[in-house]
C-alpha cells in the first residue's frame, strides 16, 4: 500500500457533513431534511394501508439498527485506537501486526467478512446473531478507524510531544494528556463519517437474521407484496437518520475547535 | 564557584545523523548557577548538543551526567531527570488545547501530584513573574509570539527545575518581541538559575554568560568568558563568525 504522509484525512462513504458555516436556510441539507420529513408524513396519510403499515413494522428495527451501530462503533473505536497506535509504534512486530490487520480487512468485502465471521464463529461458539454482527462490523471498521487515528495523531505537531516529554511525561502520558485531546478534533469529522457509513452498512446484517430496519421491512414486504412502498419508506427512514446525525456531528466538530479561535 | 561539582557533565559525546557527524567529541561542564551561552553558525550542532542534555536527542557515544544521574544508565528514570531540566523551544510548543494557566499546571498536577489549588497558586505567581497574569485564561493561539514564549518559560519553571535549557528562544520572534523574552531570561539568570542557552543574541551573551561556547561543524572550537570571546578570540573561525554577525 502506498504510504502518503499527507495530513489530510479523506475517507469517503459517509454522508456529506454540512459545514458549520453553512447557516442559510436554503442549503442542500435543509431541502433534503424537509423533503424527507414531508414524504414520511404525507405518504402514510395518503395511503395508510401500505405506507402507513410499513411504519408500524419499522420502529423495533430502528432500535436494532442503532444498537448494532453503537455497539459496533464503540468496539471499532477501541480497535481503531489500538491499531492506530500500533501503526505508529516503533516496535516493528506491533507495527507489522497492525499493518497486516489493516491490509487484510481492507482487501475483503464487508459482506464476505460478515458471512465469514458469522459462520466461522458459529463453528466454535454459539453466539447470538447480533453479537456476531457487531464483532464482524467492528473488526472491519476498526481497520478504517485505525487509519483515521493514525492520521489524526500524525497531524499533531511533533513539538507538542517534545514539550511534554521535556517536562517529564512518559510516552503514554504524552499521548493521553497532550496528543490525543488535540488529535480528537482532527479525528472527529472522519470518525463521524465512519459512524454514518457504518450505520448504513448495518443494513448488511439483515442477511444474518438480525431484525434491523431492512430486515423488518423485508418481512413486511414478503407477506404484503408491497415492495415499492416498503423500500420507499425504508430509504426515507435511513435518509432521515443520516441527515440528523450528520448535522449533530457537524455541530460537535464546531464546538471542538474552541481553542483555534482568536 | 569554579571548583563546584558540575551539575551537567558532558564527556566525549558523538552523534551522527546517518553519515553526517552532528556532534564531534564534545565535552563541556556546567556548574550550578552557571550560565553557558552556546553560539555558532546554523548546522553547527549547538541545538543537537542542547537537546542531548535532556535526551530529546540520543547520542551514539560518550557520557552525559545531569545532577548525578547518568542519562544512559538503564537503571535511571529519564522522566524523573527531565522533570529537573526545563526546556524552552524556538517554536514555543505550548499545549494548544490548554489555557495559559492549564499549560502551567498540567505537569505539576499530573507528574508531581500537586493539589490543584497549590498548582494554580504556583502558576499565577509564575505568570506574574513573566508579566502574563492577565492572560491566564487565554488559549495560546490568542497570544503573540513573545507572549507565548514568556508563558513557555513559566511553564518550564512550574516544574521547579534545577536547570533551564533554551533552544534559540527568540529566533522565531518578531524583532519588537525579542526584548520582552530576553528580559525574563535575564531576571531568571540574576536569580541564580543554571542556564544553557543556544542563541544568536550577542547582547544577551555578553551581559549574562559566565561562559561562552563556540561550536562549528559539531565540535566546540573555542570557549571562555564573554570578554575573552568577543574581544580576544583566538580561533580564526571564531573571528570570522564574529565579523559576520556583529
Amino acid at each position: 500500500m502506498a504510504e502518503s504522509e499527507s495530513e489530510k484525512i479523506e475517507i469517503g462513504e459517509g454522508a456529506a457533513i454540512p459545514s458549520p458555516e453553512d447557516k442559510g436556510l436554503v442549503s442542500a441539507w435543509w431541502i433534503a431534511l424537509l423533503g424527507t420529513v414531508a414524504l414520511l408524513i404525507a405518504l402514510p396519510i395518503k395511503d395508510p394501508s401500505t405506507y402507513g403499515k410499513v411504519l408500524t413494522f419499522i420502529p423495533d428495527g430502528i432500535l436494532v439498527t442503532f444498537e448494532v451501530t453503537i455497539l459496533s462503533i464503540s468496539l471499532a473505536l477501541v480497535i481503531g485506537l489500538l491499531t492506530g497506535l500500533g501503526r505508529i509504534s516503533k516496535n516493528r512486530y506491533i507495527n507489522l501486526a497492525a499493518s497486516l490487520y489493516v491490509e487484510v480487512v481492507r482487501g475483503i468485502p464487508l459482506l464476505v467478512q460478515l458471512f465469514y465471521i458469522y459462520f466461522a464463529l458459529g463453528r466454535f461458539v454459539r453466539v447470538p446473531d447480533i453479537v456476531a454482527a457487531v464483532i464482524a462490523m467492528a473488526f472491519c471498521y476498526g481497520a478504517y478507524m485505525g487509519e483515521v487515528f493514525r492520521a489524526g495523531i500524525k497531524s499533531i505537531d511533533f513539538g507538542q510531544s517534545e514539550a511534554a516529554l521535556s517536562q517529564g511525561f512518559n510516552q503514554a502520558q504524552t499521548m493521553r494528556y497532550v496528543i490525543l485531546p488535540q488529535a480528537w478534533r482532527t479525528i472527529l469529522p472522519p470518525v463521524g463519517n465512519e459512524f454514518i457509513a457504518l450505520l448504513k452498512d448495518t443494513s448488511l446484517v439483515s442477511i444474518l437474521a438480525v431484525a434491523d430496519i431492512l430486515r423488518r421491512g423485508r418481512e413486511y414486504a414478503s407477506e404484503s407484496f408491497n415492495y415499492f412502498e416498503t423500500y420507499t419508506m425504508i430509504a426515507l427512514v435511513y435518509l432521515l437518520i443520516t441527515l440528523i446525525l450528520s448535522k449533530l456531528i457537524s455541530n460537535m466538530e464546531h464546538r471542538l475547535s474552541y481553542y483555534e479561535k482568536r | 564557584m569554579k571548583n563546584a561539582d558540575p551539575i551537567i557533565h558532558i564527556k566525549n559525546i558523538n552523534k551522527y545523523f546517518g553519515t553526517f557527524k552532528a556532534l564531534d567529541n564534545v565535552s563541556q561542564d556546567v556548574t550550578p548557577g552557571e550560565k553557558v551561552v552556546v553560539l555558532g553558525p546554523s548546522g553547527s550542532g549547538k541545538s543537537t548538543l542542547l537537546r542531548s542534555i535532556n535526551r530529546l536527542e540520543t547520542i551514539d557515544s560518550g557520557t552525559i551526567i545531569v545532577d548525578g544521574h547518568d542519562l544512559y544508565d538503564p537503571n535511571e528514570d529519564i522522566n524523573a531527570i527531565r522533570m529537573e531540566t526545563g526546556m524552552v523551544f524556538q517554536g514555543f510548543n505550548l499545549y494548544k488545547h490548554k489555557t495559559v494557566l492549564e499549560n502551567l499546571t498540567l505537569a505539576p498536577i499530573k507528574l508531581k501530584k500537586m493539589p490543584g489549588e497549590q498548582a494554580n497558586d504556583l502558576a499565577m505567581a509564575l505568570l506574574d513573574k513573566v508579566g502574563m497574569r492577565d492572560k491566564a485564561d487565554s488559549y495560546p493561539v490568542m497570544l503573540s509570539g513573545g507572549q507565548q514564549q514568556r508563558v513557555a518559560i513559566a511553564r518550564s519553571l512550574a516544574m521547579e527545575p534545577k536547570i533551564m535549557l533554551f533552544d534559540e528562544p527568540t529566533s522565531a520572534l518578531d524583532p519588537e518581541m525579542i526584548g520582552e523574552v530576553l528580559e525574563v531570561m535575564v531576571t531568571l539568570a540574576r536569580e541564580g538559575m543554571t542556564m544553557v542557552v543556544v542563541t544568536h543574541e550577542m547582547g544577551f551573551a555578553r551581559e549574562v554568560a559566565d561562559q561562552v561556547v563556540f561550536m562549528d561543524e559539531g565540535a566546540i572550537i573555542e570557549q571562555g568568558t564573554p570578554s575573552h570571546f568577543f574581544d580576544n578570540p583566538t580561533h580564526e573561525r571564531t573571528k570570522l563568525f564574529l565579523e559576520q554577525i556583529l
